[in-house]
């Protein structure tokens, strides 16, 4: 039976099913539906909830209760999720596994609390210092964040890596029925490097620092080999009637829901249009993009930023295709009507020669 | 980390004053929580003390098996390669969130921070201040040897007023460099701390203090009587420009005189 509410809830909700044992929270809108709704079902769980003083609090908070092998969580959205981001570069280093969700705001700076995408660089490309990549998942309905944060878990224990979940302001807040269909997970396995104390074994520790000469360029090295494993299989996305499409959105979260309607509606009107929706935005589904770019094929990338997403469409493309945009930032959502006129104007450059 | 790691003299006097085994017992080794590593600290340093006091603390009471410990960013940040038993690194001035995390998740283990002044006092006073009010069932062990050490001496806030470092050419003047923190008196106004004291390390009757204090922290924390925090005042030789003899004397002559030792609170018989 399917259930209205927010995604900013249905998020919670996946997590708590994933059976997490703690959630650390600090207040910022608009994803202020998830520490309250923990505050009350966490504590009924008998779990953890704890406020911390701020956000690098809360994911410090998080990167010590996954260093003993617990599922930890936190959220925040854009301006706290930068605080975050030491803590996220350790837990990278020391390869802890955990949930950062970033519910996206306006900015740069204390932006605004309006829906954006502006954050995608920092997601994909490494938000803190140093070599590393997160899983990224980027949901675009409610039933997704329900779902994206109940799998979240085990994509991060399996690869021992931190996932974040990039969601923004309008799917958080946006109310849609949810089937709440995943099975509670009561079970874990045991983990061979979590810190639970040295009884009956050697003991072990947790780190970034690898002074000794050569170990942290090694490190680096095996970072990257997961990474490979990681994009040659969790590489996730859907396709809306790109078979015989001439003119492909790329665009995930929000956008991708306008542009599906942008896409039917172009479709009424004789183009051939379709989407292509990254679910995971690292790592990228650039070999199928890729595989889209023939000939007589013409992307349009649509975010709501001026243009982070399109450098790994253009990347993925490689110069096959033509690849236009739109864009729009700071609390701005393009209407779909917005995106077929920019469709419209695409295919017209299309038959002109263009 | 400017410097390459030296070897530490060990102390090792303090061990005499608390011989009561027969003669042809062996009357010196290593605790078990420490392993036989050689430690990277300074000539003189008071690491090496306050590690052994910490470990065999954790024998005495059996934490070993139970101990997961956070480990600064400063010159305890090699802690992990020095105790034996779990111990995580955590970001400059987290090691309180971190625990936070660790013992709200495993509320059966032992849980304690190995700070530096700088780590808990300057960039961590924001964690340091929430955990103590938060009343988290933890232990730290603050070492305090006013200055960065480990980045090779520069101010931290304990520093003393006048004194040189890196940072202070000119000696630290409170109108530029505000004045040396009192950890464990502004803890102490919170209501949610339970055990504080301050104690060095500078001869043997006070390390047999300090290891006192360490003990009661630990057990504090055993008892589930909430935030315990044992300063202790150490020595810094080779960032304080001194033989390791003259700081012993600089700390009992000029350094316990901003911070005098004592118990600063304790609510735990309460």
């Amino acid at each position: 039976m399917k259930k209205l509410v927010k995604g900013n809830i249905a998020l919670c909700e996946g997590a708590i099913a994933a059976g997490i044992h703690a959630y650390f929270g600090y207040p910022i809108t608009p994803q202020n539906e998830i520490p309250a709704y923990m505050s009350k079902k966490m504590v009924e769980l008998k779990r953890v909830f704890v406020q911390g003083e701020s956000e690098i609090a809360s994911a410090n908070m998080v990167l010590g209760a996954a260093a003993t092998g617990k599922r930890a969580m936190t959220s925040s959205s854009s301006p706290g999720i930068s605080l975050k981001q030491e803590a996220i570069s350790y837990m990278a280093g020391m390869q802890i596994p955990a949930l950062i969700v970033n519910v996206q705001r306006g900015g740069p700076g204390l932006g605004n609390i309006s829906g954006s995408q502006s954050d995608y660089f920092q997601a994909v490309k490494g938000g803190g210092h140093g070599d590393y990549r997160l899983i990224v998942l980027a949901p675009n309905c409610a039933q997704e964040m329900y779902e994206f944060a109940y799998d979240s878990f085990d994509l991060a224990e399996k690869y021992r890596i931190p996932v974040m979940i990039l969601s923004d302001g309008v799917v958080g807040q946006m109310m849609e029925p949810v089937e709440f269909n995943k099975p509670e997970i009561t079970e874990f396995a045991d983990k061979n490097w979590a810190l639970t104390g040295c009884k009956g074994r050697e003991p072990r520790s947790l780190q970034s620092l690898l002074m000794k000469d050569g170990v942290l360029e090694k490190h680096n090295i095996n970072l990257q080999e997961k990474y490979k494993i990681i994009s040659e299989n969790e590489v996730k996305y859907e396709t809306f009637m790109t078979d015989d499409a001439e003119i492909i959105i790329a665009a995930y979260g929000i956008s991708s829901r306008i542009a599906k309607s942008a896409v039917k509606i172009a479709r009424k009107e004789g183009i051939k249009a379709g989407l292509f929706r990254p679910k995971t935005l690292w790592p990228f589904p650039s070999e199928a993009i890729n595989s889209l770019s023939k000939n007589g094929v013409k992307f349009l990338t649509a975010e709501l930023s001026h243009g982070q997403m399109i450098e790994d469409v253009k990347l993925a493309v490689n110069g096959k295709a033509p690849v236009e945009f739109l864009g729009r930032a700071g609390g701005g959502v393009f209407s779909e009507q917005e995106m077929v006129e920019k469709i419209k104007a695409m295919s017209e450059d299309k038959r002109a020669g263009r | 980390m400017q410097r390459q790691p030296l070897l530490l003299i060990f102390f090792t006097s303090y061990s005499f004053f608390h011989l009561k085994k027969d003669f042809m017992q062996k009357i010196l080794s290593k605790p078990e929580a420490l392993k036989d590593a050689t430690l990277s600290y300074c000539p003189g340093c008071g690491h090496g003390i306050i590690h052994r006091l910490v470990a065999e603390c954790i024998d005495e009471l059996d934490l070993r098996e139970k101990t997961i410990a956070v480990a600064p960013v400063g010159c305890a940040v090699f802690a992990y390669d020095y105790f034996n038993f779990d111990v995580t690194e955590a970001p400059h001035g987290r090691p309180p969130a971190v625990a936070t995390g660790i013992k709200r998740t495993n509320p059966d283990k032992f849980v304690f921070t190995y700070q530096g002044d700088g780590d808990i006092s300057a960039i961590g006073m924001a964690e340091t201040i929430h955990a103590a009010n938060r009343g988290e069932n933890i232990s730290i062990i603050f070492v305090n040897n006013a200055n960065y050490g480990m980045t090779g001496g520069q101010m931290a806030p304990t520093t003393l007023i006048g004194q040189v470092t890196e940072t202070t050419p000119f000696g630290r003047d409170p109108k530029r460099d505000g004045y040396p923190i009192h950890l464990c008196e502004l803890l102490a106004t919170l209501e949610g701390t339970t055990y504080l004291e301050r104690v060095s390390i500078y001869n043997p009757q006070n390390i047999i203090k300090a290891k006192k204090a360490i003990k009661k922290a630990f057990q504090c924390q055993l008892d589930g009587k909430g935030f315990s925090l044992v300063e202790v005042i150490s020595n810094c030789p080779v960032d304080w420009g001194m033989t390791p003899l003259d700081s012993i004397k600089w700390t009992e002559e000029t350094f316990i005189k901003t911070f005098p030792l004592g118990l600063v609170k304790d609510k735990s018989e309460a």
